[in-house]
């Protein structure tokens, strides 16, 4: 009984006392922008401004502590002729390129495995996440010491087992150099696809194995025509995720090589922060930075119509 | 395809043979694989696959205990094994450098970031999807954008902007644009998290006369708790892992996070200290391996839901 008295009676003390604030907060246009405020203040000055302020700066001489004057497209046509621009380029469509390939490739046979009855799933899934949750820069440092010229532990191993007779070069040369990051690389991206991949799995129905191997299909039939299809949109969206991060990677290319041996393996991202910032020149360096931007805007207009096309799948409306 | 083997079986005197085929084949498959099968095709891959994953931290830990003596001699101790493990590179690590205080820095920075950008994601992603005012959907697909501008392209005008800001050098800069690349997920997160709140329970307490304020608070945050924990540690596993903008903006020794701190300081000369180098990686990785272990639960369903969404 005393509660079913007191509330009414704090009820309206209360609205009487928050009257102004109250309604001044339940007026919808100013708590929609009281709402999105932070976050779309936040963006737009550390996110929006420095886009148009990096585009800029490509066009200017600026250096660390001078302004600089716009100089056209100066920058684009000295880069155009740098060498080591050009292989800038080619290294890092070449690193997004295998390395997407061997992670997708990789991570889909993993996740299909770990898509079967397995005793310790939960575990087995959080130790898969490990190399994907630890500092990338963390286990890149783990690797350069795996890929140590006198004390790599895979060059011993080889050495014992007969297969080889001298230490494996992995970093010392171009080409082994560039092999040895791409590999880093999809065995730190293994993880993220074959766990995105596995839910994507998981929302397949198994009536649809069922009907297929009443018609008599093969597994590569039922992989194909099943499996495949009902993972494209999942697997699209991942991707452009993955080639967008992988082709702006920095932290383990500066954590292993810092772009040697001979510039060897420098990406964009790598090229454009040692012109940059230890050199000082900004607006060289933000001219690398924004010669990415074609390839980000192919991805996300990749993924855009990826996105689409799933709607249109699933037959769901506009949300 | 029935009809297909139909007219075979009808066309061909061999039509007999296939199906024979298929009639051994089919119970295979629809029953349980045998055993040994199941174990080459299934857990043998998946064995190597957990070993390779996992041996790069399983070197990294060895590494950190073992002696130099051992470390560089593969002839006369085995390897894969520490003969007589010793404290000492995590001694030096932790008394003969700044360690310590980089481990706080990047535990503030990280926490810091992460508060910031669960307030304004929240807050945002409840605006987007619940409020449902004039082009919200504009708004959301902008800040799912916004998470596509990867930081390789901001660092070089956000270091000028820092410097005009007079926040070079300190770690406010890193609290302050953290979020570019936190907000954009967290929000993402939280959308598809509370579309999964039943709309009537905000009704009902709408007609109860609360207030839109009252229904966040009261209602819908606390429903939303599993959201709000996965996205605070995907933000603070994202901040601890962030690298470019602490390289850029942060110069002097002991204001640097574990990973810069690790590349730059600890990186001097040419001889390496490789005990030490993987006692910090190590103990750098074991912050945010060990909250991630308490949250693996959400973690998992929340990026499998987020991917879902």
């Amino acid at each position: 009984m005393p509660q079913t008295q007191a509330s009414p009676l704090t009820w309206t003390r209360r609205s009487k006392q928050q009257n102004w604030l109250v309604r001044l907060l339940d007026w919808k246009p100013l708590l929609v922008v009281a709402c999105m405020l932070p976050a779309v203040g936040l963006l737009m000055v550390f996110l929006t401004y420095p886009l148009g302020l990096g585009i800029w700066l490509a066009f200017t001489d600026t250096q660390i502590g001078r302004r600089g004057v716009w100089v056209g497209l100066e920058n684009f046509e000295w880069l155009f002729e740098d060498p080591i621009f050009w292989n800038a380029v080619f290294y890092s469509v070449f690193y997004t390129g295998v390395a997407t390939i061997g992670k997708f490739g990789l991570g889909l046979w993993l996740a299909l495995l770990l898509n079967n009855h397995l005793p310790f799933k939960s575990i087995l899934r959080a130790i898969i996440l490990l190399p994907w949750i630890v500092p990338t820069v963390l286990t890149a440092i783990a690797f350069w010491w795996i890929f140590n010229p006198q004390f790599s532990i895979i060059s011993y191993v080889l050495i014992e087992m007969g297969l080889r007779d001298t230490n494996v070069d992995f970093i010392n040369t171009p080409w082994s150099a560039r092999w040895s990051l791409i590999a880093a690389n999809i065995w730190r991206g293994i993880p993220f696809v074959a766990i995105s991949l596995l839910a994507g799995l998981q929302t397949i129905s198994p009536s649809l194995y069922e009907a297929a191997m009443l018609d008599g299909s093969t597994p590569w039939q039922r992989f194909r025509y099943i499996t495949f299809p009902m993972l494209l949109p999942i697997l699209a969206i991942v991707m452009t995720f993955s080639i967008i991060f992988t082709f702006t990677d920095f932290q383990l290319v500066y954590a292993i090589t810092r772009g040697g041996p001979v510039n060897s393996t420098h990406l964009l991202a790598t090229l454009a922060f040692q012109r940059g910032i230890p050199a000082g020149q900004l607006g060289e360096g933000a001219a690398i930075a924004v010669s990415m931007i074609p390839f980000l805007v192919f991805a996300t207009l990749f993924s855009y119509f990826a996105l689409a096309r799933r709607k249109w799948q699933q037959g769901e409306g506009d949300d | 395809m029935t009809d297909a083997r139909m007219a075979i079986a009808a066309d061909d005197p061999d039509a007999p043979r296939p199906s024979e085929n298929k009639s051994s084949s089919a119970p295979e498959a629809l029953a349980w694989e045998s055993r040994s099968r199941r174990a080459v095709t299934i857990y043998v891959p998946l064995a190597c696959f957990v070993f390779i994953l996992l041996f790069p931290f399983y070197w990294m830990s060895v590494t950190a205990f073992k002696p130099n003596a051992e470390l560089y001699d593969y002839k006369t101790y085995n390897p894969f094994w520490i003969g007589s493990p010793t404290l000492d590179h995590i001694y030096l690590l932790l008394f003969k450098t700044d360690y310590p205080r980089w481990l706080w820095t990047t535990m503030i920075v990280a926490f810091c970031s992460t508060i910031l950008s669960l307030v304004a994601s929240t807050l945002a992603a409840y605006a987007i999807q619940r409020l449902r005012f004039k082009g919200s959907q504009y708004v959301g697909l902008a800040i799912y954008l916004a998470y596509l501008v990867p930081p390789s392209i901001l660092f070089i005008p956000l270091a000028t902007m820092v410097f005009q800001l007079g926040l070079f050098d300190s770690p406010l800069a890193l609290i302050l644009t953290y979020p570019t690349f936190l907000i954009p997920f967290c929000t993402w997160l939280l959308i598809g998290y509370f579309k999964s709140i039943p709309y009537e329970l905000e009704e009902c307490a709408l007609i109860d006369g609360a207030t839109r304020v009252q229904i966040l608070w009261r209602i819908t945050l606390p429903l939303a708790v599993p959201g709000l924990i996965s996205a605070g540690i995907f933000s603070f596993t994202l901040s601890w892992n962030e690298f470019i903008y602490a390289l850029a903006f942060i110069q002097s020794t002991e204001k640097k996070t574990v990973p810069v701190a690790i590349l730059t300081e600890l990186v001097t000369g040419d001889v390496y200290q490789w005990g030490a180098l993987m006692a910090g990686s190590l103990l750098g990785s074991i912050p945010v391996a060990l909250f991630y272990s308490f949250f693996v639960d959400y973690y998992v369903s929340s990026l499998t839901g987020a991917v879902k969404e």
